[in-house]
């Protein structure tokens, strides 16, 4: 903990904050955050903060650095400036393991699942720090492995009927269709007890109805564990439905923050997704 | 009882598992019933040990490059540190372990341990590598185990126990014993493996990596394979996970070279080079990736094959190689698996309207 976990969520900068978001540590507190590779700036000046039940959006266009941030946020990348405070603690210098033990989880754009394993033991493998047993008991099969082995199953295979996948649990994940694979996804995120989840373009390669379904799951995984989530997408249905707080970024940099309504209407997004309006007159 | 075998069996785990051991009991049980009536030739008796160490060694293995997902072709390099250990270990306690089952036990544990512990300590910069540099690196070390091997000098005489790494620095006391001896190797092994104890081992060898796989552990170990970065995105430490792996199957290499070394009557540091950790990869390869009884049985026929066609000379190796390229064609290549199929088909095909016509001439 240092100086900054003291600053509590008072006023709702951007995001419509919910009432019991309010006078809550964030959970997720970014501060001038940014990254270059090489003499390249792919990241600058990124500030934001996140509630503890909150779901924001980040949008702009390919190339924009959406998906550098996310590996920022999750240690896959270290930050050329900046911090990242993860309820109060800053992530400095550690690795993603470490940094999803203390409650970052996330998906992928190109998915990644463990594809020679079921369903079930993808999700298993996300409450690998939750199993309590160790290496000895489960070499000699001791009762205490009988026992976490069981929970685990429990546990997983409620997470899998959370997300509508209880019946291809014994599938091999890679067997899977494209839709399925990204539930799959999250089903393994949340798996590890995240305090906040990142969704790398979830909806990609979903048809409407599949999206349909999973802005409704978006809305239930936040109602049942409370739990923020963040998310990129390029569907803005999607964005400007299920998201309170959008972030809009532009080569790196924030070009505006607010509300799904502000945002829709904000001259500088609508300028960076299709251009100036004098240009093409001219 | 038929309750809890149903439950079981329905786990596709746990039945490939206990499918597993019962070929291995039973496979015993034959080859114990033809000694033990005399069936066997003078020949086939001298492969049962080391067929033994190496379908240990081939299970092992298989846990590394199959699970792991790592190439390491230094195997034969902690075989032989085992082999060495458990030779001077065992010649060692020679007078204070009369039982010779013990001191083979003791024996192998040693032997286990201090080839666990060279793997923890190459595993520390082996393993920052990944993939093709991963293998070359576990080559090169497996060259220098058998290169430090080959210029080792143990001794024991009344005085205790003597080391030096050059010749002559050993001088030995009237009565004194050279354990090891450089280049030449061990001589003079006190035989004490026997083919009930290499049934013991492989059944301990798979208890190991059977259990490990079906464990938290096990599931780390193969996420790590399938996909290193989402691995890490759920908290596991890909770096220890890798090193567990790493050290079992290092532990259980030297357990299988004590095997191996205590049932010779002499043992030089250059049978544990690169040909023979690439022979047990070949095992592991050809009896399927991540596929233990596949190890198992290609482990004991490729052991085999080339030993009983040792009259056949120069030919031998041609066909080896021939049996090889045939085993992996049938079952890598997808043209010649369809093909294989196809006629398979065929043949179910015949047999159902078989049964049909005699189902309808009734």
């Amino acid at each position: 903990m240092n100086e900054y976990s003291r600053k509590m969520l008072k006023v709702p900068t951007y995001n419509l904050l919910r009432e019991q978001d309010m006078g809550k540590l964030p959970v997720l507190d970014v501060r001038n955050l940014g990254i270059d590779f090489g003499g390249l700036t792919a990241v600058d000046g990124f500030n934001m903060t996140i509630g503890p039940t909150e779901i924001s959006g980040l949008i702009g266009p390919n190339g924009a650095g959406k998906t550098t941030i996310f590996n920022l946020l999750t240690s896959v990348y270290q930050p050329t400036r900046g911090s990242i405070l993860l309820n109060g603690i800053d992530t400095k210098g550690m690795n993603t393991a470490k940094v999803n033990k203390l409650g970052i989880a996330r998906t992928f754009q190109n998915i990644r699942l463990f594809n020679d394993m079921t369903a079930l033991d993808n999700v298993k493998v996300g409450m690998h720090n939750e199993i309590r047993c160790s290496f000895l008991s489960s070499l000699l099969r001791l009762p205490s492995y009988y026992k976490s082995e069981k929970k685990a199953n429990e546990k997983a295979m409620e997470l899998l009927d959370f997300m509508g996948l209880a019946d291809i649990a014994d599938q091999k994940a890679g067997s899977l269709p494209y839709g399925v694979q990204r539930r799959l996804e999250i089903c393994r995120a949340l798996a590890s007890n995240p305090a906040i989840i990142l969704l790398d373009e979830p909806a990609a390669g979903m048809n409407p109805s599949e999206t349909a379904e999973l802005m409704h799951q978006i809305r239930r995984i936040r109602d049942t564990f409370h739990i923020a989530i963040f998310l990129i997408e390029h569907d803005m249905n999607l964005v400007m439905n299920v998201c309170e707080g959008i972030v809009v970024v532009n080569y790196g940099k924030i070009i505006a923050k607010g509300t799904p309504e502000e945002i829709k209407n904000d001259p500088a997004v609508i300028e960076a997704y299709l251009g100036r309006k004098n240009e093409v007159d001219a | 009882m038929k309750k809890i075998w149903n439950k079981l069996w329905n786990n596709k785990n746990t039945r490939t598992n206990l499918i597993t051991y019962l070929v291995v009991i039973v496979a015993y049980a034959i080859m114990q019933t033809l000694y033990s009536m005399g069936i066997l030739s003078s020949a086939m008796k001298g492969y049962m040990v080391p067929v033994c160490a190496y379908i240990s060694l081939a299970v092992s293995l298989n846990l590394l490059v199959g699970i792991c997902g790592e190439l390491s072709l230094g195997h034969a390099g902690f075989m032989g540190i085992g082999a060495f250990t458990g030779i001077v270990v065992a010649a060692l306690l020679e007078t204070s372990i009369p039982n010779e089952i013990l001191r083979l036990t003791v024996a192998m544990f040693a032997g286990g341990t201090m080839a666990g512990v060279f793997g923890f300590f190459i595993g520390i910069p082996a393993l920052r590598l990944r993939g093709d540099y991963l293998a070359i690196v576990t080559l090169a070390f497996g060259e220098i185990l058998k290169n430090i091997f080959g210029n080792l000098y143990i001794g024991l005489d009344a005085e205790g126990f003597h080391m030096a790494a050059s010749a002559g620095k050993v001088q030995l006391l009237e009565g004194g014993k050279m354990i090891l001896d450089g280049p030449v190797g061990a001589t003079g092994i006190n035989r004490l493996s026997t083919f009930p104890m290499g049934f013991v081992l492989i059944l301990f060898t798979l208890f190991v990596v059977l259990n490990l796989i079906n464990s938290k552990e096990g599931r780390a170990i193969k996420a790590v394979r399938d996909n290193r970065i989402a691995a890490e995105s759920v908290g596991i430490n890909v770096t220890a996970f890798r090193m567990k792996a790493f050290v079992v199957s290092a532990f259980l290499a030297g357990m299988a070279g004590v095997l191996f070394g205590l049932n010779m009557s002499s043992v030089a540091a250059s049978k544990f080079n690169f040909n023979t950790s690439i022979n047990i990869l070949v095992f592991v390869v050809l009896g399927g990736m991540g596929n233990i009884l596949g190890s198992i049985i290609s482990a004991t026929v490729l052991y085999i094959l080339p030993e009983a066609m040792r009259g056949l000379d120069d030919l031998r190796m041609i066909l080896y190689a021939v049996v090889l390229i045939i085993v992996m064609l049938c079952t890598w290549s997808p043209s010649v698996k369809n093909v294989m199929q196809r006629i398979s088909a065929a043949i179910r095909d015949k047999v159902s309207r078989n049964k049909k016509e005699a189902g309808t001439n009734e």
